[in-house]
């Protein structure tokens, strides 16, 4: 059986599914456009033309304006860039400090591993969201203090997770001989644990990215996060409520909407990651009459 | 024919890796009422898969061709009571208990669930046989066992209590698959030796599935050698080790060392035991057969019978001279 | 004996209030083949663990080729020192291998660590190693995944000896081979031993494989020994309870299931 775990370790993707696969085309989309954005859009998100508040859709403005007369496409395109480098950040700060915590308390045990723990347990009492605006209301708003304080917010759910797979991992034999061999601790967790533990820390990481993002723009929906005017879809949401009281809920729709769409498509992506990862959590029975790869036992 | 179970060219096909493939080729077994037969073999032979195919615990998606019949019944058509009937005739022991025990649920649960559910005894009937059975099966104390969990039980403890599960139905039948791979040798001896007296006692029948062909020799009446989900060779246990008619009953034989005596080399065969989706057209020992004629390549050898027992094997005759 | 190149004095170790072995102490030739028999729970893999250093003794001492290992090692010099003195193959053949690595990899690995051989250098001893535990040059460059588990054994058996040890401990490194492979192991592990004139501690709860690998044995029964002697006489002729229970309960040709009651 353990053959057939180390097999769907390699997730591939044809073990996506349909559902998996649109999420990743989705996520690659939504890169795409925010790096292309200016090229799609000749208007200046930032220049506001009152004359045209909350008008139509019309030639070269294809999705109309807001209520401070700024092109929605344009402002939506700029949006999506800080609304995919905020919980990129988070992610790589957040994955990095997991990882190293993780395989450090799992590697060396007793006291340190103790002390992370407890550690870890008293960061999981403050929900993500509150610690960013606590950050905020305390060092001032800005995206990068939501950043830094969300990164530190999801330390622990990582830690946790990954610790007990590095424990797996460092309980094995490969694991164990390299030790006897003489190789040093850091040597074995760079060369061997860590690779090892790619499939399941992508997991984590696309899953996260998910919570980020939504968590970033409740942030700055809150205006403790990416200050107006900066185009951001949290903001965006936010400054276009007064238009949903009005009648006009383009602005707000258009930027929640793009929000969920990714938030679905990443958490879509990071639960097949997980299940080909072996380490999902979500399994069925173990598929005992599955023979081993390669025959003899 | 007084047989308490007959399998006929039974072949079974799961889906594996998104293909259909044969694990069970053309298997054909009977087990006479009280009769003990022993089921050789090593991974991929399909030993496991059989004894499942019988009591129709195969996984989902799998294809049965060939007959199986149980005290005349056809079994891969029971439905609904007829099923639960064959289930509670026919018990099957597994190799790793804590595996087949709900960790949560105390023994007593674990043990009477089955009766009070199935034949609706009452609690403390159902108690009282359970304790009767575990005396019988070497666990004394039973009342206490019957309030203990799982993880309380040491391994050899357990599989007992397995054993006991499957004796509270009252079965005509006993599959046991491999109970005692997972035990130590004193624990596996002291296993056996239950199972040996019980079956005297009841006059049950057992098919015994394991990869120790010297522990089947020594507990069946019969004993059958699979290789790439097919028989090779159905012989009285007493001649397998040193008259076996089929060259790979000879070469698992030879393989395992000696208690007694230590060989210079073992008599090894090259190669790794295959499934039956692997095994070539011809016989599927034939690429590791040191007896290998062009014949074994090209035709695929029946089971016949030979000497008392029956062989799959086209030069079965001419070896069995050779090695006298 | 101070001719040993393994000596165990007096190994204890406690887990908590039990103690897992007590007062183990053995010695083992060069190029012997020393067994440790017992059942589960007998403290014979412990002893196994502590000699390599996976866990840390209570009391007593170990010492390989003349150098006391019974303290964790101080330095990454005498951490690769040790590596080249004893090595182990453990049980399991489908975690006893890194799964992104190829045997080829793995074996260099341990070149790289323990010899100063190049590149080109480097490459034939992988293929020397290889050839003596009967693998071809494809087996050595496909994913363990590949692999059956009597090759992923071979693998683990190449990689220990790649560091040159002059004791290779064997844990129960063939019980889980089905017998045909487990028969091949045992050849290869004969031609190694006859080759390279490394020392078996061979751990194994079959008194048929321990016959055919080892010279000498004890038997180890609730963290203790019991009985030790050479192979041919313990298992002739066992003088301890236990060991005659051992032997007595190993199914054979005529064996007489022992009767319980």
């Amino acid at each position: 059986m353990t053959a057939i775990t180390a097999l769907l370790g390699s997730s591939r993707p044809n073990r996506w599914g349909p559902l998996g696969t649109t999420a990743a085309i989705v996520i690659l989309a939504a890169v795409a456009l925010s790096v292309l954005g200016p090229a799609l859009s000749s208007a200046d998100p930032n220049a506001s033309d009152f004359a045209s508040a909350y008008a139509a859709p019309g030639a070269g403005h294809p999705l109309g304006y807001d209520g401070q007369g700024r092109d929605l496409l344009a402002r939506l395109l700029t949006g999506s860039r800080t609304s995919l480098l905020g919980p990129l950040w988070v992610v790589a700060l957040s994955m990095a400090a997991g990882t190293i915590i993780a395989i450090a308390a799992a590697w060396v045990g007793g006291w340190l591993d103790s002390v992370v723990s407890a550690a870890l347990d008293v960061v999981f009492a403050f929900p993500g969201v509150l610690l960013a605006m606590l950050v905020a209301a305390v060092f001032g708003p800005g995206l990068s203090a939501a950043v830094l304080a969300l990164s530190v917010a999801y330390v622990p759910y990582i830690a946790r997770l990954l610790r007990s797979a590095a424990l797996a991992e460092r309980r094995k034999a490969y694991v164990q001989a390299l030790e006897v061999q003489g190789l040093g601790a850091v040597a074995i967790c760079l060369r061997h644990l860590v690779p090892n533990l790619i499939p399941l820390i992508a997991a984590q990481a696309t899953l996260f990215f998910g919570y980020a993002m939504v968590d970033l723009a409740i942030v700055s929906y809150f205006g403790l996060g990416v200050q107006p005017p900066d185009a951001d879809w949290g903001v965006m949401v936010a400054g276009g409520q007064s238009g949903v009281l009005q009648g006009y809920p383009a602005e707000s729709l258009l930027a929640g909407g793009c929000i969920v769409v990714l938030v679905v498509a990443f958490n879509v992506l990071g639960e097949r990651l997980s299940d080909g990862s072996g380490q999902g959590g979500t399994f069925g029975p173990s598929r005992w009459w599955r023979p081993r790869r390669g025959g003899a036992a | 024919m007084n047989d308490l179970l007959r399998i006929s060219g039974l072949t079974v096909r799961l889906p594996l890796d998104g293909e259909m493939r044969t694990v069970l080729s053309d298997v054909s077994l009977s087990i006479a009422a009280g009769e003990a037969v022993g089921l050789v073999g090593e991974s991929g032979s399909g030993k496991s898969m059989t004894a499942r195919s019988i009591v129709r615990l195969l996984p989902p998606g799998a294809l049965v061709e060939g007959t199986i019949r149980y005290r005349g019944n056809d079994v891969p058509s029971l439905r609904g009571q007829r099923l639960r009937d064959l289930r509670s005739s026919v018990s099957m022991v597994f190799q790793d208990p804590r595996a087949h025990i709900n960790p949560v649920r105390t023994v007593g649960d674990f043990l009477t669930e089955a009766l009070r559910v199935n034949q609706r005894v009452a609690r403390r009937e159902a108690e009282g046989r359970a304790v009767r059975v575990l005396d019988e099966v070497g666990v004394a104390d039973g009342p206490r066992r019957l309030r203990q969990y799982p993880h309380e039980l040491s391994g050899g403890l357990l599989q007992r209590v397995m054993i006991a599960a499957a004796l509270l139905t009252e079965p005509h039948l006993l599959l046991a698959d491999e109970p005692t791979t997972a035990l130590d040798v004193t624990t596996q001896a002291e296993v056996m030796a239950i199972l040996d007296e019980l079956r005297r006692e009841r006059g049950l029948a057992m098919l015994f599935i394991t990869h120790d062909l010297e522990l089947a020799a020594a507990v069946c009446d019969r004993t059958a050698v699979m290789y790439a989900g097919r028989v090779m060779e159905i012989r009285a246990s007493a001649l397998l080790h040193d008259h076996a008619l089929h060259p790979y009953t000879a070469a698992l034989a030879a393989a395992r060392p000696s208690l007694e005596r230590r060989a210079e080399r073992l008599v090894t065969t090259p190669g790794r035991p295959l499934s039956a989706f692997e095994a070539p057209d011809g016989c599927p020992f034939s690429t590791r057969c040191p007896h290998v004629r062009q014949r074994c390549h090209d035709e695929r050898p029946d089971l016949r019978p030979l000497d008392g027992g029956q062989v799959a094997c086209v030069r079965a005759e001419e070896l069995a001279v050779s090695h006298d | 004996m101070t001719d040993a190149i393994l000596e165990v004095e007096g190994l204890r170790k406690n887990f908590g209030e039990a103690t897992a072995v007590r007062d183990v102490s053995f010695s083992l030739p060069p190029a012997g083949a020393l067994a440790i028999v017992g059942e589960s729970g007998s403290g014979k893999t412990t002893v196994a663990r502590m000699i390599v250093g996976l866990e840390r003794p209570t009391a007593g001492r170990v010492t390989a080729c003349g150098r006391d290992r019974s303290q964790p090692a101080r330095s990454a010099r005498e951490r690769r020192d040790r590596g080249g003195q004893v090595q182990i193959v453990f049980q399991d053949p489908y975690s006893s291998l890194d799964p992104r690595q190829s045997p080829a990899a793995a074996v260099e690995e341990v070149l790289r660590l323990h010899t100063r051989l190049d590149r080109g250098r480097r490459r034939a001893r992988v293929a020397e190693l290889a050839d003596l535990v009967g693998l071809d040059e494809r087996q050595m460059a496909a994913l363990p995944s590949r692999l059956s588990g009597g090759q992923r054994q071979r693998v683990a058996i190449a990689r220990a000896l790649a560091a040159e040890p002059r004791i290779l401990i064997l844990d129960e490194s063939v019980a889980a081979l089905d017998v045909s492979i487990q028969a091949q192991v045992l050849n290869v592990l004969a031609d190694v031993r006859e080759r390279t004139g490394v020392a078996y501690l061979f751990i194994s709860h079959d008194l048929a494989v321990v016959r055919q690998v080892t010279d000498d044995v004890v038997v180890m029964r609730h963290g203790a020994i019991v009985e030790r002697g050479p192979t041919d006489r313990v298992l002739d002729a066992p003088e301890h309870p236990y060991t005659q229970l051992l032997r007595a309960s190993v199914p054979r040709p005529g064996w007489q299931v022992p009767k319980t009651r």
